[in-house]
């Protein structure tokens, strides 16, 4: 591609929207990827401890979903064509996420305002609802990694890419549960980060073999010289961050308080990483070798005129969404209408 | 089994139970914001326990509705892709402008205006609460925008079958927007005003006589008062708008089968269509003349001009009486209320029984007069460009039972739990009065004590 037809716009939006499209996943990922695992984690917490988790998402968890609702919204206005055929190909674990998501999204609130002896089952579901919104998700990146196939075998590697994001997102739960609270529930919390952390590692080995291996134009794009050289860093900083994150995670909770934040950050980066690298693998396609960004993008026209307003609009949204972050920083504490 | 319309009712099934919950939160936020206002002008306590019992409403209101929202984001493309592929140019931006200026704004506030009372400043937290009921109505600005750019399209053209943007400022402000707006705007401040009556009117019938209790009662019936017959007169010039451009709409809204003069209005009928007659007709001689034309001898279109492109007639006919008699009923009790409230200060146990039920009377009006204004665009999807039957996906009829019948039984679920949490509030509320500690009292150092997330 030269650089005259990088200069044009209708070669330029497209880029620029998949580069939205792709942080807004990422940012999904990283921050729902913490409240979701912090209800899977649900199942092996008590009634007090459940309370404070609850507590170290409360005024977050609504705001990190919009960033799912950011980057659909972004797939159906850039590429219109791709949102319909990804998403009716997804049909099924679609419609699991979405169960998912409504029962986390109404336990959360129900659980604290239902009469007190129905608290338990509410918290049942909200657990219920994050695991199926997590498993969906490992489930439909197995599916688009393999280039949107069906059949028995896409079926087992996407159950097992679902296991291992729903252990990643608990790893990132219990991360976050790190740095939001201390005591006891802090040690327990380093305790299922480091059993996460193991399957997390298993899911990620097995994402990196098989995008390559399902698709001819990815291997090459990964194993020819000099690409390979150049992409090396990828794969050798996510595994140093596994290390450097398993070394100190045993030394937690540590004196002081220090490092808290600090496993919750390194996973991020390993996300930040791994998202990277299968965002090169499948460029340019949004559908997996069938449809470029190019070929599914909207009008012109279109895109430039969201765009302004988005130029606009996201410095403001990450201005305020770091606000919101600081004013219920520090360990949580219960929360209170008033 | 037709995926076609298995997915027409999914799709309305899912856009029904939505819209209940942004009917309540458009209108809810500006009514905390009111009591807010009401705390900081007067210090009263009163009105800021008005705003903690209503906050709690409100987040409970607005989870449901983010996440009944999030499913109609994905339904697009798993339902409905030729609608994405056909005026995605157009629908996209504009969907897109209400995740960027509206969700993220009121998630983000959201948290501060729930938990932040303790954690910023007083002006902080105010601004909060303006911000989420900004947020709000921005929402509605732009879902309403695209809804009635499928109405009443303009500001496009046609290039091989796909809708491109010729004049963005006429995609926004097309014929029918700002009349919707209004209308939808109105109807939520309706379902808000109700509800807060309805609820306050349960703690009455309880015996809580707190004072937190009557602001909130006396709130919720004058907004309604004052509201109501706004809401007739703009409903009035919503139908007139629509006679011009969408006729079949308002033909079937009629059931009037025929073309001509002295147009009754039909009162009550059981329109069939196979004999295009209205059978058990009641109807006041030369009543459709004068409203849509302000005159006796006014033509007005029949259904007979649109043979076989009209909407199915019983629906469209029965919605929109609906709608206007719930409106009636509003327009009764709301003056009445204030009548007893404002000049005899007194709330007669008759008229509390009334006011509960009279809680839901906007989530009836807002479906009904949904069902009519979108059964009422059918065949089209986008009138005039894209016709239903042409958007709908290649997935098979069964997997659509198979997740309409999930949806169904997860909604009916949430309805019930989501009006039982809310009676089991207002009597919780009223047992507990204004008797337990202060929430808010001076420098708001005091904390009282509650579960987490309550």
């Amino acid at each position: 591609m030269t650089l005259d037809m990088m200069l044009d716009w209708p070669t330029l939006l497209p880029l620029i929207f998949a580069g939205l499209m792709g942080v807004s996943i990422l940012f999904y990922v990283i921050l729902d990827g913490f409240d979701l695992g912090i209800g899977i984690l649900f199942t092996a917490a008590d009634d007090a401890e459940k309370d404070t988790m609850i507590a170290a998402i409360g005024p977050f968890w609504d705001a990190n979903e919009t960033w799912l609702v950011l980057a659909v919204g972004l797939l159906l206005v850039a590429f219109p064509v791709a949102h319909g055929v990804i998403l009716t190909a997804l049909y099924l674990p679609v419609f699991v996420l979405l169960l998912g998501l409504i029962l986390r999204g109404v336990a959360f609130d129900f659980r604290a305002k239902v009469p007190v002896h129905r608290k338990g089952r509410w918290n049942l579901l909200f657990f219920i609802g994050s695991a199926l919104a997590a498993l969906a998700q490992g489930y439909m990146l197995g599916i688009y990694v393999l280039g949107l196939q069906e059949g028995l075998l896409a079926m087992g590697f996407a159950l097992l890419t679902a296991i291992c994001l729903t252990a990643a997102y608990a790893a990132m739960g219990a991360a976050w549960l790190i740095y939001k609270t201390e005591g006891a529930l802090q040690e327990k919390a380093v305790r299922w980060l480091r059993r996460a952390l193991m399957l997390t590692v298993a899911g990620m080995g097995a994402v990196s073999l098989a995008t390559p291996l399902a698709s001819p134009r990815i291997f090459d794009k990964w194993f020819v010289w000099p690409e390979m050289a150049l992409l090396a860093p990828l794969p050798i900083i996510s595994a140093l961050l596994f290390l450097w994150l398993w070394r100190i995670s045993a030394r937690l909770p540590a004196a002081g308080d220090a490092h808290s934040l600090k496993p919750f950050i390194a996973l991020a980066l390993i996300f930040a990483a791994g998202f990277g690298g299968l965002a090169y693998s499948f460029y340019p396609y949004v559908v997996p070798d069938r449809m470029t960004i190019w070929e599914a993008a909207a009008a012109t026209d279109s895109l430039a005129f969201i765009l302004v307003g988005t130029a606009f609009v996201l410095p403001i949204i990450l201005g305020y969404t770091i606000y919101a972050y600081r004013v219920f920083g520090g360990k949580a504490v219960d929360l209170t209408y008033d | 089994m037709d995926p076609l319309l298995l997915s027409r009712i999914q799709f309305g099934a899912n856009i029904s139970f939505h819209i209940l919950f942004p009917a309540i939160t458009i209108s809810l936020g500006w009514f905390l914001l009111f009591f807010k206002w009401r705390y900081n002008r007067t210090g009263d306590e009163a009105w800021m326990r008005a705003y903690f019992t209503w906050v709690k409403v409100f987040a409970l209101s607005f989870a449901l509705g983010v996440v009944s929202g999030v499913t109609m984001t994905f339904q697009f493309g798993t339902n409905w892709p030729g609608f994405m592929e056909t005026v995605g140019n157009i629908a996209g931006p504009l969907l897109g402008y209400e995740v960027l200026t509206a969700f993220f704004l009121e998630a983000v506030f959201l948290g501060i205006m729930l938990f932040g009372f303790r954690k910023v400043s007083n002006r902080m937290h105010t601004l909060a609460t303006f911000l989420v009921a900004f947020g709000t109505t921005m929402s509605a600005f732009w879902i309403l925008a695209l809804n009635s750019w499928m109405q009443t399209p303009t500001g496009f053209e046609m290039r091989d079958g796909v809708a491109f943007a010729t004049d963005w400022w006429a995609v926004i402000f097309n014929p029918s927007f700002p009349y919707r707006l209004l209308h939808m705007l109105l109807a939520s401040g309706l379902t808000a005003a109700f509800l807060v009556a309805g609820f306050s009117a349960l703690r009455y019938l309880a015996g809580d006589r707190a004072e937190s209790m009557w602001k909130a009662l006396r709130t919720g019936i004058a907004v309604g008062a004052v509201l109501i017959p706004l809401q007739i007169f703009a409903g009035d010039q919503h139908g007139l708008n629509t006679l011009e451009h969408q006729p079949a709409k308002v033909a079937a809204m009629e059931a009037n089968w025929e073309t001509r003069s002295n147009v009754p209005l039909v009162l009550f009928a059981l329109p069939d269509e196979k004999a295009k007659k209205n059978r058990y007709e009641l109807a006041i001689p030369n009543g459709a003349s004068l409203i849509l034309r302000h005159s006796a001898s006014g033509v007005v279109p029949g259904l007979d001009q649109f043979e076989g492109m009209h909407p199915p007639v019983m629906p469209v006919f029965w919605g929109f009486r609906i709608m206007v008699g719930v409106g009636m009923a509003m327009l009764l009790f709301s003056w009445i209320g204030a009548f007893y409230l404002f000049r005899r200060g007194t709330l007669p146990k008759p008229l509390a029984l009334v006011l509960v039920p009279m809680a839901l009377s906007g989530w009836v009006a807002v479906l009904a007069g949904w069902y009519t204004t979108e059964i009422g665009r059918q065949p089209w999807l986008v009138t005039g460009v894209l016709k239903t039957a042409d958007a709908v996906g290649p997935v098979t009829g069964g997997h659509v039972a198979l997740t309409l019948a999930g949806y169904l039984a997860l909604y009916a679920v949430l309805l019930v739990v989501y009006l039982g949490v809310l009676i089991h509030m207002a009597l919780k509320a009223a047992k507990e009065g204004d008797r337990s500690p202060n929430p808010a009292s001076g420098d708001r150092a005091m904390s009282q004590p509650m579960q987490a997330g309550e």
